[in-house]
């Protein structure tokens, strides 16, 4: 690749006159010995993947294997069209500008310009839900892109399919956006992180509000010094944002912060192309990242022993769940076992195990 | 780079709801199958550390299974592996096995099938990424992101000349290369990961060699997101 920072990448998008997804993609065709006609077919198949996440989300049952989590991007649907909990408004309309990913059916209105009903008002809380639903897809265990990982993968499909639909963009305009989403996050994973075992939440959920953030500045026609600025104004507002999911589970509270983050990425490309700059130059708000990231205690990355998961209620869902609580490794495995869970478990005649 | 492109950052496609705990794992249970080379009748797999504390809410059982089924990451059967194992009459024993392993993430899995046994133990590092560690009681490191050949054969002078002497005959390059064995001139084991597949011809040649036996191949690079 031909950057290794934000700064450097503006720079030769600026020294070639083209954008950050064009720059991508030429060095991605380099790297990886395969026609750029080859790499757009890849990622235009994970838009694919993205989109019709976003359909099952809102028109099929989300109920997580742990139970804990579903069904909340319904419940926005719903109440953005002023249908309230139980009925749901009967018209349908595509999802796409292509129109592939074919009716929603009879869950909300998903593409209509209404929602009026939400404070956020229509688009963003359109966001919102469709980021919502891709994420409670990963956590029922449907299929999703990592973007750039699963904890946080409802972020770029709820702001790009959402801005899809309402400024009418083509999917070759939206895979654009997913090479320039991709250098972006190319540059946070190797100057920091993109995982919460190594950096808390802010590694995801923020890496993958900048990538949004900046992406949409591109595909509304910014320049990439303003997509650049995007990212930096976004990872400033979730610097220090700790991993501590309930019982281990990328569920709570990681499928809300996803739909946070999809706001916030439309906030912080607002101000970017407003011509809000980031004083402090966004590749040094990486480097802050790695620094908080790496000061960050153990319990607060990813390991469900610190913050939301050990609260008196997080404590409870996991006792329910395994019977025991994680960081109780002694005794972990006989009380594993002896866990309503595992009893659950098919088993076999005791010959079977001799293997 | 820890992250070589575009694609470590967008992907891959996968089901839900963790890289580590469910993307990872579908990958051990199908390195395991391919070892193994044909469908199982019986499969019996232990799960360790954070594999074992949470296996249940992020369907890690469900995971390794659909790879035992020869599942990718992201086959949206997975959520129904275990009844599609049941259909096809494959016995599964998944369970937290005893003590500690090396990794958090770590799964052993014992197979069985057409008269043969396969035995891999792994760990899943993280985004997807598995580190394979022992194969049928060998220790061996590989991480199956290349095709990846292992080849089991007596422990002789000269064998291993002989097995990169066909890559290289081939136009092969080696990527990275472990090999171990039980005891001099006894049973040893070479795995070999590769830029690009191994065609029927090499696969023939090597056969071919004195004191080689069974040839497995783990490999899905290709069709895969």
């Amino acid at each position: 690749m031909r950057f290794r920072t934000l700064e450097q990448l503006a720079a030769v998008c600026m020294a070639e006159q083209k954008t950050i997804s064009q720059i991508m993609l030429e060095d991605q065709a380099r790297e990886s010995g395969r026609s750029a006609e080859q790499e757009q077919e890849k990622m235009s198949a994970y838009y694919q993947v993205m989109k019709a996440a976003v359909r099952k989300g809102l028109t099929e049952s989300t109920v997580s294997r742990s139970g804990l989590t579903g069904l909340d991007a319904q419940r926005i649907m719903d109440y953005r069209n002023g249908s309230g909990g139980s009925g749901r408004s009967g018209s349908s309309s595509t999802v796409g500008s292509s129109g592939d990913m074919g009716s929603i059916g009879n869950s909300g209105t998903p593409g209509s310009p209404d929602g009026d009903e939400a404070l956020l008002g229509g688009p963003a809380s359109l966001a919102l839900a469709y980021a919502l639903a891709v994420s409670e897809v990963n956590a029922s265990m449907g299929r999703i892109v990592a973007t750039p990982t699963a904890g946080s993968c409802g972020i770029i499909p709820g702001v790009f399919v959402s801005a899809q639909e309402r400024f009418v963009w083509s999917d070759e305009h939206m895979v654009a956006g997913l090479f320039c989403s991709g250098a972006i996050g190319y540059v946070i994973a190797n100057n920091s992180f993109v995982s919460g075992a190594e950096g808390g939440c802010q590694a995801e959920v923020g890496s993958a509000i900048g990538m949004a953030a900046g992406a949409l500045v591109e595909l509304r026609g910014g320049t990439a010094a303003q997509a650049v600025h995007a990212v930096g104004l976004a990872l400033k507002n979730t610097l220090g944002l700790i991993c501590d999911p309930v019982a281990g589970l990328v569920e709570i509270p990681c499928i809300v912060r996803n739909g946070f983050g999809a706001v916030t990425a439309l906030a912080a490309a607002d101000m970017a192309l407003a011509g809000v700059r980031s004083v402090i130059p966004s590749d040094e708000v990486i480097q802050v990242m790695l620094e908080v990231g790496s000061g960050m205690p153990e319990k607060h990355r990813e390991t469900a022993k610190g913050g939301l998961a050990r609260t008196p209620t997080g404590r409870r869902i996991m006792r329910e769940l395994y019977g025991k609580e994680k960081d109780d490794d002694a005794c972990g495995m006989k009380a594993a076992r002896k866990s309503k869970l595992l009893r659950e478990l098919p088993r076999r005649p005791k010959e079977d195990t001799q293997l | 780079m820890r992250f070589k492109d575009v694609f470590s950052i967008i992907g891959p496609a996968m089901v839900g709801p963790s890289s580590s705990h469910t993307a990872g794992a579908v990958r051990l249970g199908r390195a395991a199958r391919r070892l193994l080379g044909v469908q199982p009748e019986k499969a019996e797999i232990r799960l360790y550390g954070s594999f074992a504390d949470t296996f249940r809410g992020h369907g890690t059982d469900l995971a390794v299974v659909g790879g035992i089924l020869d599942f990718d990451t992201d086959d949206e059967r997975i959520p129904h592996s275990l009844e599609l194992a049941a259909s096809l009459g494959i016995g599964i024993d998944v369970r937290p096995g005893k003590g500690l392993a090396a990794h958090p993430n770590t799964a052993e899995i014992k197979l069985v099938g057409a008269g043969r046994k396969a035995l891999l133990k792994g760990a899943s590092i993280g985004g997807g990424t598995i580190e394979v560690e022992q194969v049928n009681g060998f220790d061996v490191r590989f991480s199956a992101v290349y095709p990846t050949l292992l080849i089991f054969h007596a422990d002789r002078m000269g064998m291993i000349a002989e097995i990169t002497g066909l890559l290289s005959r081939q136009k092969m390059n080696i990527g990275s290369m472990d090999l171990d064995r039980k005891g001099r001139s006894g049973d040893a084991l070479t795995v070999i990961e590769s830029d690009s597949g191994f065609n029927a011809e090499l696969l023939e040649s090597l056969a071919a060699i004195p004191d080689v036996g069974d040839i497995r191949i783990i490999d899905w690079t290709e069709g895969s997101m």
